[in-house]
């Protein structure tokens, strides 16, 4: 029982037509933080670093045993077709 | 029958960015040499399923992923263990993931789900379109979307990318990142 006694009557959903969203302990429910959108400056960044690790490996070309697979199987006759 | 040069020459020109989506699956470049071999083992033995004037690098992400997948599945103790291992890969081997700078980075990317990881890799490094990542990881657009989106945030929070100064202590990504970029 609350002891709290002011004028304003606080009667959950009273005299609103849309009633705030509560949670099952009666607390307002706030859009949570980490949900938000990252902001343009944080999503540049990310995609920069993530292509710069990326191409670190893309500017490795191709290995020469991955080179030789390759071209061996590409003359070899493909007798199964 | 002999292949044609012009799809063998698409098919070397697509390794280079292969190897780095494989590398960024298995987290180890040795394994990830091994699963670009096996890919294209698999796809020249099925070339003929191959159509000519398609897009030969969403075929070829296409059998490694779906190859990673299966090899996962038939040790299913790795399965359970996957990410962590991934993790545990990175600490033990820092000189096998491709390269040493990128280390605090490809450590905050071990901690994703592999969902997200591969989706993220796909859409920000590899440069398919939203629908080709769909195709390749076998999901609806809406899902690669939600996965980019959330391992971005993720991300964000990991490596603390949040104000205009903080980016973290790792100087190397910082040289890389004040010479280039721009393009």
């Amino acid at each position: 029982m609350k002891t709290r006694k002011t004028n304003e009557v606080e009667t959950p959903g009273s005299g609103a037509d849309t009633p705030e969203p509560r949670d099952a302990m009666g607390r307002p429910i706030t859009p949570r933080k980490t949900e938000m959108r990252l902001g343009r400056e944080a999503q540049a960044r990310i995609g920069q670093q993530l292509r710069a690790m990326y191409e670190a490996v893309v500017n490795e070309g191709v290995p020469p045993q991955i080179e030789e697979l390759v071209r061996r199987l590409s003359e070899q006759d493909n007798g199964a077709a | 029958m002999k292949l044609d040069p012009a799809i063998r020459d698409q098919v070397l020109g697509t390794v280079p960015s292969l190897r780095a989506f494989a590398i960024s699956l298995c987290g180890n470049v040795d394994r990830a040499d091994d699963l670009v071999q096996e890919t294209l083992l698999r796809a020249l033995a099925h070339i003929d399923s191959f159509e000519p004037g398609t897009n030969m690098p969403a075929w070829l992400f296409t059998i490694l992923r779906n190859l990673f997948r299966s090899e996962y599945r038939k040790r299913r103790r790795e399965v359970e263990d996957a990410d962590g291992r991934y993790a545990e890969t990175l600490k033990s081997h820092p000189e096998q993931t491709g390269r040493v700078e990128f280390a605090e980075f490809r450590n905050a990317l071990a901690k994703l789900p592999s969902d997200q990881r591969e989706a993220l890799i796909l859409v920000g490094a590899s440069g398919f379109s939203y629908e080709d990542a769909a195709a390749i990881c076998g999901c609806a657009v809406g899902t690669i979307k939600s996965r980019v989106n959330r391992a971005r945030t993720r991300l964000a929070d990991l490596l603390a990318i949040d104000g205009v100064d903080d980016f973290g202590p790792d100087r190397a990504t910082r040289a890389v990142l004040a010479g280039g970029g721009r393009n």
